[in-house]
């Protein structure tokens, strides 16, 4: 089994990216499961048709010690098993713990048994790694290898770079290994060039360029992936492409974070400031 | 009455806890690791936390209890507290020189998501960890489970660190001890000795928190399990796990890790656990079980049978942890007494369900509850509604005794008012004479205080 942690900025396209790319895992065959790292619950929303599910904490808080998986995992989309954490209001309490519980909760209750013959876990995690409960997917025995969704635009390279700063301390006492970058366009001058090149810098690769198009928009908001909805799209394709391209992958490497100066010399020498 | 406030009508409460029946993780992962030879505990938090933990443990055992801290200041709960752990394992080595640190987690460290593993690594990696020195780690969050489920989590990760099958089959077996007192382990030790059982008790306090005057302090007693013993632990036949909320976990380590099977029994309260404890140990160290074990029982026997009308119908409420409640109820169910109100503040399902098989032929009508809202208040509103002949318990029970004027013992942690369970052991058939001996003692001098003048015997 692989498992694997999206990471990026908060707003990049993470949790949209994810499901997309599973639902091209799930065409290929693939069995799969899609842990949301994130408060909002969302991570599984294009898989199950709507915000459906139940979250971990939520289930937590209402059953007591009492929870079954059953209660928290929830077939989508080609049979892909979702479950999300969810977490506090936005304000009050502690999302990171909430991850932590949550994925102990996961573990105590066998989600990862042999009996589900599971080829791919993934971890949506929110936005950027803000404590230590966010890096709880990264942790040993956890998540083996990350990807970074990114655009060329330049917080989400600064985002980028920062999530590699946490992966770099935890890869050096774990397994845990970056993937790639996965480039969501934001159609910024001279993007697929400044990402394969941050991507160089950082020691790894581009996997995939996914050009921007309105398909993702109209899929979502029937609440469903581009595959899904419309198959024969050329966006449907693009998806498939990252899917296998990450099925294929077998570059794992840690990371080597930029200095801030070398970043901004980068979005320079690519032209973003003339 | 210092608890003229508890009515007797019980409300269902949700979120509040009103003397709690329970203490944090980490007092019990300190205990676990006070069990192993050169170890010093180490708590990854504020200084307030350790400083709790230790007097909690030195309260209860009259002897210093030394842990170290990360010291967390505001700094180090924003930036997370690897910084403090690294320093404070280069110094634990350099000045106080231990074998073993045995670092636990706090709700702090636990809440912002430090990995201790990870820190641990780096520790290593740094070469913080002088060569034949030794740092293991577990996770003990206060706001999960209790006092139980931190000496549960250190034991599993002693096992989980140390012991190793080498494919060299040792004639010897695994002891997993429950939370029991040094002198049960010691106890544990003496029927395994005269049963001719070769084995390795884990954890062993007997030596460490019951130690001789000397005159001369020791940091790191004689006693407690060696690194060279835990090591060999994954060599041996098999395990006994007392206790399931306190050595489950560690004896599931060492049949995953090291393919030694285990059996589960009870702590050894009782006629009947100190029966299942003998038989495991005969079972799994083939050997018979000697004269001089069936003769200790029928000492036990030749008491309960003496004394039994002093105990029969007399109906008693008992708190604590379940590994010692569990089988205590069936010891006092077996000497015709009524164990009618049991809390526990552990959680844990398996609770009601054993209680419910220990109870339901002889006391149906009893109360059994644990988790958060078990907790003294609860007990103490029972015992409003219909009192009691004997409390059974912690040293937190003394307000309850004093205002409903109800017979006490002492068992169970913390005994922080009286002494001698460092010394006198209530395991095994000794022990359980021990606990007759109490109950009947406590029993008594209320019969004598309170009878009617013509009534008042000289033998009883």
């Amino acid at each position: 089994m692989r498992k694997i942690a999206i990471y990026g900025k908060g707003g990049i396209g993470k949790s949209t990216t994810t499901q997309n790319t599973v639902a091209g895992l799930v065409e290929a065959g693939k069995n799969v499961k899609v842990v949301g790292c994130d408060p909002k619950a969302d991570s599984t929303r294009l898989l199950l048709g709507g915000l459906a599910q139940k979250t971990v904490l939520d289930t937590l808080r209402e059953e007591g010690e009492d929870v079954e998986l059953e209660d928290i995992v929830k077939e989508g989309y080609g049979g892909v098993r979702c479950v999300e954490s969810g977490g506090p209001e936005p304000g009050v309490g502690c999302a990171g713990r909430g991850i932590i519980t949550s994925i102990n909760l996961l573990e105590q209750l066998g989600a990862w048994d042999e009996q589900f013959k599971i080829d791919y876990t993934f971890y949506d995690v929110l936005g950027d790694v803000v404590c230590g409960g966010f890096a709880m997917p990264i942790r040993e025995g956890k998540a083996q290898e990350i990807y970074i969704v990114v655009s060329g635009e330049m917080m989400a390279m600064y985002a980028a770079n920062n999530i590699c700063k946490g992966i770099k301390k935890y890869a050096q006492a774990g397994g845990v290994r970056l993937g790639g970058l996965i480039c969501n366009s934001r159609k910024v001058d001279n993007e697929r060039e400044m990402i394969e090149e941050l991507a160089k810098r950082l020691g790894t690769k581009m996997i995939h360029f996914v050009p921007r198009d309105n398909m993702v928009q109209r899929a979502e908001i029937n609440r469903k992936t581009v595959i899904d909805f419309e198959p024969e799209h050329n966006q449907a394709d693009e998806y498939r492409a990252l899917a296998k391209a990450i099925d294929e992958n077998d570059l794992f490497v840690i990371p080597e974070p930029l200095a801030i100066d070398e970043l901004e010399k980068l979005l320079i020498d690519f032209g973003i400031a003339s | 009455m210092l608890l003229r406030h508890t009515t007797k009508e019980v409300k269902e409460r949700k979120a509040l806890t009103v003397n709690p029946a329970k203490t944090c993780q980490p007092v019990g992962a300190m205990y676990a690791a006070l069990g192993v030879h050169g170890c010093l505990p180490h708590s990854h938090g504020s200084q307030g936390c350790c400083s709790y933990h230790r007097s909690a443990l030195t309260r209860h055992y009259k002897e210093p209890v030394m842990a170290a801290t990360s010291s967390f200041t505001e700094g180090s709960s924003v930036f997370g507290g690897q910084a403090n752990l690294l320093q404070a394992i280069d110094n634990m080595f350099t000045i106080y020189e231990p074998e073993i640190v045995a670092v636990h987690s706090t709700c702090l460290s636990e809440t912002i998501g430090d990995d201790l593993g990870q820190i641990v690594a780096k520790a290593k990696d740094d070469g913080k960890i002088p060569e034949g020195k030794h740092v293991v780690q577990a996770s003990t969050p206060s706001y999960v489970g209790s006092h139980v489920t931190g000496y549960a989590n250190m034991l599993e990760a002693f096992v989980k660190y140390f012991a190793f099958n080498t494919n060299e089959k040792v004639r010897q077996v695994n002891l997993l001890s429950g939370w029991v007192e040094p002198s049960d382990m010691r106890e544990i030790k003496r029927i395994a000795e005269i049963m001719k059982v070769q084995n390795i008790l884990l954890p062993d306090t007997s030596d460490v928190v019951d130690t001789p005057m000397t005159g001369k302090y020791e940091m790191y007693p004689k006693g407690g399990t060696t690194v060279k013993e835990i090591v060999s632990m994954g060599n041996s036949m098999s395990t006994i796990a007392m206790g399931e909320w306190c050595s489950k976990k560690a004896a599931i380590m060492l049949d995953n890790k090291c393919k030694v099977p285990f059996t589960m029994t009870d702590v050894a309260i009782g006629i009947k656990a100190s029966d299942r404890f003998i038989q495991a140990l005969s079972t799994a160290g083939k050997v018979s079980i000697p004269e001089a074990i069936s003769e200790e029982r029928g000492r036990l026997l030749d008491m309960v049978t003496d004394m039994h009308q002093y105990l029969y119908g007399k109906r008693v409420a008992l708190w604590g942890d379940p590994d010692t409640l569990i089988p205590l109820t069936e010891f006092l169910l077996d000497l015709d007494m009524k164990p009618v109100y049991i809390v526990s503040g552990t959680p844990g399902k398996r609770f009601e369900k054993r209680m419910s098989e220990i109870l339901c032929n002889k006391l149906p009508e009893a109360k059994v509850k644990n988790g958060p809202q078990a907790d003294m208040f609860l007990m103490h509103q029972w015992i409003k509604e219909e009192s009691v002949d004997l409390l059974i318990g912690n040293t937190y029970g003394k307000y309850i005794a004093r205002d409903e004027g109800v017979p006490f013992v002492r068992m169970g942690f913390p005994i922080i008012d009286r002494v001698g369970h460092s010394y006198f052991p209530t395991v095994g058939y000794q022990g359980a004479i021990r606990i007759l001996e109490k109950m009947l003692g406590a029993i008594m001098d209320k019969i004598d205080a309170t009878t009617p003048e013509e009534s008042f015997e000289l033998v009883m």
